[in-house]
């Protein structure tokens, strides 16, 4: 079988990032592969093991990003995808997606397409869906464990973590998955993998080679800023026993009318 | 004449999510700026009386499908029929709730109808006609303004951040029937099975959150029966008895009980209680913070509490600094009283 993990470089997830001048900056912090989409490659590596084929990860970044696609091939990636483009400017989660599907069919598609839930950055947590949507298949998203996942008949069940506990969903295959952080524990990359990483050769497409033009952005940052800073005084609750700090406490707690 | 502004209602099994009616009340403060009412939509399977609780909170038409399609949420036949009656009346804007079904049905009829999605909002600001949505972004720790150039504009709205409104039984509106978009053969999913979650608040929506972290495990006086053996059986013990006061309190208060990745990490409490980073994003009225450091991945996700309670032995852990109230001590000696200070003021 063939699985596209689809994973984005972000800034370490410990970074303090601020805004100076207008710019976003997170001064000498790592850039990685975003947290989420580490189970994104995982579940595609441990389906491919277990069916056999292997995984391409893909991203959409600068001609110079390297540092999630390198993580992605150091735990097991076949192939590293990055699409690429010196005329590409700014894209919305809508453009992303069209060129994430426009690649995957580039490569020829895939029986398992893979995406973390969303990325640190943006927080948006939209792009896979609309990706499953541009290709026509089905998507599952917020898979807590994949249940079963059967070639010959074309499907997979899969548990879904939803607000009010999990959901056991049948699919056909191609399909397009999300994870939560239940779903595996990612592998740490191995040294062969990390030499591996180091030696491996990106493969750079351009809109051209994807056969498409740049797509629309609808949604567009027009501010950015630091949030406001809360002016918050913290009042330390003291007394001579814990059962006398808890009835101050609990003062304060009623005080606040908040419940 | 066909209203501008839509509210998806979310609902889970004839449940509606109380998310939905803070989206009618973000509807009824942009229909002050668009003018006319408020379409709100309902799909599900026996869901009728959603529809008509929605015209008391501020809905003035109500578009309800019913179908067996529909008995579950499925992204796929919900997106279609959204999308259908979108392409049919043209509305500027359709608000959902930030729910796990409300951001993937965003996100799927953002493709069908050709437009832009801005997910997780928490304000809007309206200005001749156009709306700048403002979202947090980098796990909170930047605040962005968002447009979209493109019509409708899909938004799903934080919850808990926009408030709900009166409902009122005075209140008017007409239901109008309409049908599916999609037969069940051509749906490429199938529900086949629920399994309940072990709490009864759901994080996302609760009122009050009792986290506990790291300070769980550290009680070395806490001495485990003699069948536990072995450090990590002794910790994860040990954080049971901690996770049981944590539990017992958020009880009381008619909360729910949270936990930082500390303990999840291990396998010492279960995944869906975690907040944060890589965990649920909540913004409760009050959360007690017990034994939790404050990490900067923890705060991403409850750093829009209101009210900030931190209880943890270490005067300079950072959670302080986010804390309106705090109690440098151990989360076993204050838990138990404060439990019972709380019982005692709220009558219980």
């Amino acid at each position: 079988m063939k699985a596209i993990a689809c994973v984005k470089q972000v800034p370490d997830s410990a970074a303090t990032v601020s805004v100076q001048n207008g710019r976003v900056t997170w001064g000498d912090a790592p850039l990685v592969l975003n947290p989420w989409d580490e189970y994104a490659v995982e579940i595609a590596l441990q389906q491919t093991e277990a069916h056999g084929g292997d995984v391409t990860a893909l991203t959409l970044g600068k001609e110079d990003e390297k540092e999630a696609l390198k993580t992605a091939i150091a735990m097991g990636c076949k192939e590293a995808v990055r699409v690429s483009d010196p005329a590409l400017g700014a894209t919305d989660s809508q453009a992303t997606a069209q060129i994430l599907a426009a690649a995957i069919r580039k490569l020829g598609g895939a029986d398992l397409i893979t995406f973390g839930m969303q990325a640190i950055d943006n927080n948006s947590g939209v792009t896979a869906v609309q990706t499953a949507r541009l290709l026509g298949i089905p998507v599952l998203t917020l898979v807590s464990k994949v249940v079963s996942l059967d070639l010959t008949t074309n499907t997979i069940v899969v548990e879904r973590a939803i607000e009010d506990g999990k959901q056991v969903v049948q699919a056909s295959l191609p399909v397009v998955l999300t994870f939560v952080k239940e779903v595996a524990e990612p592998r740490y990359p191995s040294f062969i993998g990390i030499r591996k990483a180091a030696k491996a050769e990106v493969k750079n497409l351009s809109l051209a080679e994807l056969g498409i033009s740049q797509p629309q952005s609808f949604v567009r940052w027009a501010e950015i800023t630091n949030p406001p800073q809360k002016q918050i005084v913290t009042e330390i609750i003291s007394g001579g026993s814990p059962e006398e700090i808890a009835e101050n406490l609990a003062d304060k707690i009623m005080a606040e009318k908040v419940l | 004449m066909t209203n501008k502004i839509w509210v998806y209602l979310d609902q889970f099994k004839g449940k509606v999510s109380p998310a939905s009616w803070e989206a009618i009340g973000a509807a009824t403060q942009l229909s002050k700026e668009f003018g006319g009412g408020i379409t709100a939509l309902v799909f599900g399977k026996g869901v009728e009386e959603i529809a008509q609780e929605a015209i008391t909170f501020g809905a003035t038409e109500v578009l309800l499908a019913e179908d067996d399609t529909l008995n579950d949420f499925r992204p796929e036949p919900y997106s279609s029929l959204l999308a259908k009656l979108a392409a049919e009346q043209q509305p500027e804007v359709i608000l959902l709730p930030d729910t796990t079904r409300g951001r993937d049905l965003a996100a799927m009829v953002s493709i069908d109808l050709k437009t832009g999605v801005i997910p997780d909002v928490i304000a809007l600001e309206v200005s001749a006609g156009e709306i700048t949505a403002t979202r947090a972004v980098y796990s909170g720790k930047l605040i962005s303004k968002v447009k979209c150039t493109a019509r409708p504009y899909i938004i799903t709205l934080r919850l808990r951040t926009f408030g709900k409104p009166e409902s009122d039984d005075g209140r008017k509106g007409v239901i109008t029937r309409v049908n599916i978009a999609v037969a069940e053969e051509n749906i490429p999913s199938k529900v086949k099975e629920y399994i309940r979650g072990e709490g009864s608040v759901s994080l996302t929506e609760a009122n009050v959150i009792v986290a506990g972290g790291r300070g769980m495990v550290n009680r070395p006086t806490l001495t485990p029966p003699a069948e536990i053996r072995g450090d990590k059986e002794v910790d994860k013990w040990r954080t049971q008895q901690g996770f049981k006061l944590i539990s017992e309190l958020a009880e009381t208060l008619g909360g729910a009980a949270g936990a930082s990745r500390a303990v999840v990490d291990p396998g010492y409490v279960a995944y869906e209680h975690q907040i944060g980073q890589t965990g649920k994003v909540v913004s409760p009225n009050l959360y007690i913070a017990c034994g939790i450091s404050g990490a900067i991945q923890h705060l991403a996700g409850m750093r829009s509490s209101k009210v900030i309670v931190a209880i943890n032995r270490d005067a300079n852990a950072p959670i302080f600094q986010s804390a309106r109230f705090g109690v440098v001590g151990d989360l076993f000696d204050i838990l138990p009283p404060l439990n019972a200070a709380m019982r005692k003021r709220l009558g219980k």
